[in-house]
């Protein structure tokens, strides 16, 4: 816009009119999204800095930073942020190969494409929280299909390994197809005369998709992977309903919500709710400086 | 939002003016919309699911007379979820509950937030009259009287008297009796609930208070565990490594206990009187050999963990008066027997346990009476909730339990907690 704005000086007036203009159009939106965004987060940092109990409301007070140094310094909280990053780098690097995989095989069928990529997105239709349900009954000796299958007397979601197995599955299960759904998009941007050129020269199947598909793609594996690791990162449904936190298995978001509304805790709960929320803020800066050069926008120079 | 039904003519236009007059006022809060002009108010009672609640109901408003009119409210089946809803509900000022179906160890909570009324007056003495010492106490807080007691409940011993002629009184007594029955080959375990929930936090506190002791100093302040809680705490440790503890120990619940013994596969459990009834309907033929005895102690019988809920009066009600007289209703004799009678659930007032009816539902009454003479209360505590937790968290598996390590992060954990500064898992 403003290389637009430097012909003579009225037009400049104009344009300074025209943009004057459209902050005004836009400003009612502008408002209303910093009341309904910027007003709840300013007021869990306020919330933040207070020792809030609801079932102590005389002893209310501003404490400072005490609830940050009391969560950072709480091994339940580590062990949360360790969960969180587990499942969220497992899922994760599942859900790119087995995305990907589906990717292809959607791309290049040749026949009933349409039921192919009906019956791969099934899983993304179903209501996480329904879906979780399903493996939670799934997986609890006696009621559990798949439960019939493990050795008498287990209860997988009893148990903090084997249930964070199980959590990672749900995941998995539920995103692949948001996965593969994005990455095929991104095959799309493949021109199919340079995978014919390469063939040409000799490339196998292989290197053609490693030293072609994938260099080619990778401003889209880039984004699909921020949107999952943002996503993953923010894990709670399937949590909250497969073990709800119990045998460590709460994610930042479970402990967070434990505090807020089962401990009816204010001041810790909202200090959990900032560092979720900076955490989350965290992960595009890691992102843009770990595989920078693949960003979308970032290779227009070379 | 429900239209009631208006007596007269013109009643159903009184009706719907007010309606609209109430949905613009309050937005919307359904409850108790519509009561002032025509017909009685409408108590909301919120209750964990009881079967035959709404007998009980259904005769309370028949004695109301016009008075009020109660309306019944289901809460979800977990008691975690109830809690929920309720303290979420009331945290928000909520004038759609009137009377609270509460567990017996959230009294201290939610009357400390000022979030349910003090009884007083003749409702209070109404309260106290003919009520079982225990159950009441559960229902104050600091001296005052914050809810009128519904039902009780008592953990007792059950064992197969085919497996085990005279029941031990002891720990170590049950822990020889299942080392026998392992060496001639029989079924040996004791089934009691380790999973890492409410049930090992009562199991705990059961012990602590046999062995002399308590979890928290009786003001509710500060922790006192100390050498009550070391013997404790070596009884679990000693329970679940002996031959008496079942491989599922730390996944067991009540119901799991009920099934393991049900199954054949218990000696004995540790439970709540239902699994009487259970035995009785699942499996006849064992029933004659289900015995009861008092909870096992440490050195002699033990103090039995105490159960129950009692009914409570939303600050946020707009019908106080009938929310009271409703509340006491609910509660009353009659209601208790029906209670105790159809749904299992043992009464708060002395003079029930003789009621006609109850000879054969409660054969273990006797049991129960002694039982509640001496059962172990759970720490009183506005942050119970937190306490427990953290408790629970800490013992989780009691296979793991290092008397004074775990004694030791105890106290922190729920020194921490009882100030609200800790964090929850």
């Amino acid at each position: 816009m403003t290389g637009r704005a430097t012909g003579g000086r009225a037009a400049g007036r104009g344009a300074r009119d025209e943009r004057r203009l459209g902050w005004w159009l836009c400003a009612p939106a502008g408002l209303v999204m910093l009341l309904v965004t910027g007003w709840p987060v300013l007021y869990s940092v306020l919330l933040s800095l207070q020792r809030y109990d609801l079932r102590f409301p005389d002893r209310k007070a501003w404490i400072g930073l005490a609830n940050y140094g009391t969560v950072l310094t709480d091994a339940f909280w580590w062990n949360a942020v360790a969960v969180t990053a587990v499942v969220t780098v497992v899922s994760v690097a599942i859900e790119l190969v087995l995305g990907m995989a589906i990717a292809l095989v959607m791309y290049r069928t040749l026949v009933a494409r349409g039921l192919v990529r009906a019956a791969v997105l099934i899983p993304y239709g179903i209501v996480t929280v329904a879906a979780a349900y399903g493996w939670k009954y799934a997986w609890t000796p006696g009621t559990g299909w798949l439960a019939g299958f493990l050795p008498a007397g287990s209860a997988p979601l009893t148990e903090r390994w084997p249930a964070l197995g199980i959590i990672i599955v749900a995941e998995v299960w539920k995103t692949t197809p948001f996965m593969s759904l994005l990455l095929m998009a991104g095959l799309a941007l493949v021109p199919e005369d340079t995978l014919k050129a390469a063939a040409m020269d000799g490339a196998s199947a292989w290197q053609r998709f490693r030293l072609v598909v994938l260099p080619l793609m990778a401003p889209t594996i880039f984004a699909a992977l921020l949107f999952r690791t943002l996503d993953a990162v923010r894990i709670f449904d399937d949590i909250y309903v497969l073990t709800n936190g119990a045998q460590s298995t709460s994610s930042v978001s479970i402990i967070a919500y434990h505090n807020l509304v089962s401990g009816l805790n204010l001041g810790i709960g909202s200090t959990m709710s900032v560092l979720v929320f900076l955490g989350v803020a965290v992960v595009p800066v890691v992102f843009v400086k770990v595989l920078g050069a693949s960003a979308p926008g970032q290779d227009r120079g070379r | 939002m429900r239209i009631r039904r208006a007596p007269g003519r013109g009643g159903a236009r009184a009706a719907a003016s007010g309606l609209l007059a109430c949905g613009l006022l309050v937005g919307g809060a359904s409850a108790g919309c519509g009561s002032g002009a025509s017909g009685p108010p409408v108590v909301d009672l919120y209750n964990a699911p009881q079967e035959h609640l709404a007998r009980i109901v259904g005769r309370c408003n028949g004695l109301a007379g016009g008075a009020y009119r109660i309306r019944l409210n289901t809460l979800p089946r977990g008691a975690d979820d109830q809690r929920e809803q309720l303290v979420r509900r009331l945290a928000a000022g909520d004038t759609g509950l009137d009377v609270l179906g509460l567990d017996v160890t959230w009294t201290a909570e939610l009357a400390e937030a000022g979030w349910i009324r003090r009884w007083t007056g003749a409702d209070a003495a109404q309260v106290r009259q003919g009520t079982l010492a225990a159950p009441l106490d559960t229902a104050t807080w600091h001296g005052g009287l914050y809810a009128a007691p519904y039902n009780t409940n008592v953990q007792l011993l059950w064992y197969r008297s085919d497996l085990i002629p005279s029941p031990p009184r002891t720990w170590s007594g049950l822990m020889a009796e299942s080392a026998r029955l392992a060496r001639e080959g029989r079924p040996a375990y004791g089934e009691v609930t380790g999973a890492q929930y409410e049930g090992l936090v009562v199991w705990f506190n059961s012990l602590v208070a046999s062995a002399g002791g308590s979890i928290l100093t009786p003001d509710g302040e500060h922790v006192a565990l100390g050498a009550p809680a070391l013997t404790a705490l070596t009884v679990m440790r000693a329970f679940a490594r002996s031959e008496a503890a079942d491989p599922s120990l730390s996944n067991t619940q009540e119901d799991d206990a009920r099934l393991a013994v049900e199954a054949g596969r218990g000696a004995y459990e540790i439970n709540w009187p239902f699994v009487y009834a259970s035995m009785l309907a699942n499996r006849p033929g064992m029933a004659a050999r289900f015995r009861w005895a008092p909870y096992p102690g440490v050195n002699g019988v033990g103090r039995s963990p105490l159960g129950g809920a009692n009914f409570a009066v939303s600050r946020y009600s707009r019908h106080p008066r009938a929310a009271f007289r409703a509340a006491l209703c609910l509660r009353d004799p009659e209601s208790q027997r029906v209670a105790a009678v159809e749904d299992g659930l043992p009464p708060t007032t002395e003079a029930v346990y003789d009621a006609p009816g109850m000879a054969k539902a409660y054969p273990m009454r006797r049991a129960i009476k002694d039982a509640l003479r001496t059962a172990a209360p759970r720490p009183k505590t506005p942050t119970y909730q937190n306490v427990s937790t953290v408790t629970a968290v800490t013992l989780s598996p009691p296979r793991s339990i290092d008397p004074p390590r775990t004694s030791r992060t105890l106290r922190s954990l729920i020194g921490d907690a009882l100030e609200s500064r800790g964090v929850l898992p």
